[in-house]
């Protein structure tokens, strides 16, 4: 048992500790989308009419920074899904990772150990973001804290491998970037993190309804808000959205190893 | 009996360009064997190959006695690999880089920590255990490197070009090791290189042409293939020049890049004659004891670069 864990436990501390001294990623990546939230929740503030939201049976109406929110901690944890993944690109082909590769541990374990570096670091910065919410005026007691974070887990799970996925196959990082500004962030930005279903046309409903992103941000939404009593009608259920999220993270999961398993070095 | 690694009939093709032809040739234990040839030869290729990180065409590759195809697993355990870039993660100290290593191939504890030290101690670096990789030097972070595929006693040692961006001087000290490794822990050891000098260093030597093993030996006997001395004139006719040797003289001459190439057992006179009797032609001439540069040259009728 020992053997199996220990190189994935060595590839995950590996992970903790290059962030750790590449001070500068925690900044690009808690900042930047500080700075987009503030910029564009202030901006958009004036034009934006929000969901139908209910509670206690009255509606409660949100502004746009606090609809924004949720979408700006699922951001950060994208971009440190894309930070944790991008070394992938650059070390498989000038060395540390290929001296991985040749040693006798299965990929299932090299891709395990990669994911799980990446779950812990956006789990540290969402959580860190988590401060911001009562600042906002929302309520996170401790069932909102301990699901939210294990949503984060999740969509953090599902970022990642869907990043090593990506970058297994990559062998540049100028085309990682490409892929990133192609699938990523409109992914991102087509998860109701921006703007909500209801009201964009059909066939841009569809799409968002078809991305797997959006079930997680609405998995967000719900266990934020699950101790102030809110909840969202427009949106699938925590329960739809744990599901779909899940089925998700088995399936880029599966995608990654497979990838890393034919790629040769 | 002693062979630890056995190729035969290798071919490797990229799409339909062959990169490797019908490799043939074994090291045993305790010797340092090098592939030496030219950029393009197909010598990383081979590397590759023989390190698990690709599956050849065609061939059999036998590792301590493992098939390349069907047990990989079973070789990785047992090899230890260096490649052209060093493979460490500059952003962690030495002793980290170390124990990832040693991590990965189920090493831990107080056995791996006391590994480390004793490798750090044989290559001289126990006082940068606690560096950043980044803030090393090259020859030192190669010296790393070598520690690094060594943590778990390999039964063979590859290296891909190890003496990539070391100075001469380095380069000299890690052949010495390489040696020294090979004959105190009775293991193969083969390396790539583009370097002569690195070849000469080395137990036996294979030279790769363009896919192809054209020569195998021992420097020595490489090089006795070569009978007398070698002589080399430089010309801008070298083509009237050739023929014009040829005729006088009847020896073989060989035009490689505009160097005149011959091989004589009075090297001193001939050049006197020749440089007496075609004073305009010749650019420069010299002689001396055939190297492997000459060996190279014979096989491929090219010179070495």
């Amino acid at each position: 048992m020992l053997s199996v864990w220990l190189p994935i436990k060595t590839i995950w501390w590996r992970e903790i500790i290059r962030f750790v001294r590449q001070k500068s990623r925690l900044l690009s990546a808690i900042v930047q989308p500080l700075i987009f939230w503030i910029l564009i929740g202030s901006g958009l503030s004036a034009s934006f009419k929000p969901p139908n939201t209910s509670y206690e049976n009255s509606s409660y109406e949100q502004a746009y920074t606090e609809y924004f929110y949720p979408g700006i901690v699922v951001l950060v944890l994208l971009f440190t899904a894309i930070f944790a993944t991008i070394s992938v690109v650059n070390e498989r082909r000038e060395g540390f990772l290929q001296n991985v590769l040749v040693a006798p541990v299965p990929r299932w374990s090299i891709v395990l150990g990669q994911t799980l570096g990446g779950i812990t670091l956006a789990l540290l910065q969402g959580v860190l973001l988590l401060g911001i919410a009562p600042l906002i005026g929302i309520k996170v007691g401790l069932n909102s804290l301990l699901t939210t974070c294990g949503v984060m887990v999740l969509i953090a799970f599902g970022l990642t491998n869907l990043g090593l996925l990506i970058a297994w196959r990559m062998d540049s990082t100028q085309g990682f970037h490409a892929i990133m500004n192609l699938i990523l962030i409109p992914i991102w930005l087509l998860s109701g993190a921006f703007f909500p279903v209801a009201g964009v046309p059909n066939w841009l409903a569809w799409v968002m309804k078809l991305n797997p992103v959006t079930y997680g941000l609405a998995a967000f939404r719900h266990s934020l808000y699950l101790d102030s009593h809110i909840t969202f009608d427009a949106l699938p259920t925590l329960m739809v959205s744990i599901i779909v999220c899940s089925v998700f993270c088995l399936l880029t999961y599966t995608g990654a190893v497979l990838t890393a398993s034919t790629q040769q070095i | 009996m002693n062979k630890r690694i056995v190729v035969e009939r290798l071919t490797h093709n990229y799409d339909k360009r062959c990169a490797l032809d019908n490799i043939n040739f074994n090291v045993a234990s305790g010797e340092v064997f090098c592939l030496l040839g030219p950029n393009g030869s197909g010598k990383t290729t081979l590397f590759k190959i023989l390190s698990t990180c690709i599956s050849p065409t065609s061939g059999n590759v036998k590792i301590l006695g493992f098939d390349l195809n069907t047990q990989k697993r079973a070789i990785r355990k047992l090899i230890g690999v260096v490649f052209q870039n060093p493979g460490l993660d500059v952003k962690l100290t030495v002793n980290e880089n170390l124990r990832h290593q040693g991590n990965l191939y189920g090493l831990n504890g107080q056995n791996l920590n006391n590994r480390i030290l004793e490798l750090l101690d044989r290559f001289e670096i126990a006082d940068r255990k606690n560096d950043i990789v980044e803030t090393l030097s090259g020859g030192l972070k190669r010296r790393v490197d070598l520690a690094k595929a060594l943590l778990h006693k390999p039964s063979v040692l590859i290296l891909d070009e190890p003496s990539t961006g070391l100075d001469i001087g380095v380069r000299n000290q890690l052949s010495q090791h390489l040696k020294e490794l090979a004959t105190q822990e009775n293991i193969p050891i083969l390396l790539t290189t583009h370097l002569l000098d690195e070849a000469e260093g080395c137990n036996r030597v294979g030279i790769l042409d363009k896919g192809r093993l054209v020569a195998i030996g021992t420097p020595d006997q490489l090089k006795s293939e070569i009978s007398g001395d070698v002589v080399i004139i430089e010309s801008e006719e070298s083509e009237t020049l050739r023929n014009a040797i040829e005729d006088k003289y009847h020896v073989q001459v060989v035009n490689a890049d505009n160097n005149l190439r011959i091989e004589t057992a009075n090297a001193h006179e001939f050049v006197r004659e020749v440089v007496t009797a075609y004073p305009t032609m010749i650019e420069a001439a010299r002689f001396g004891k055939p190297t492997l540069a000459d060996v190279f040259i014979k096989m491929t009728g090219k010179t070495f670069d």
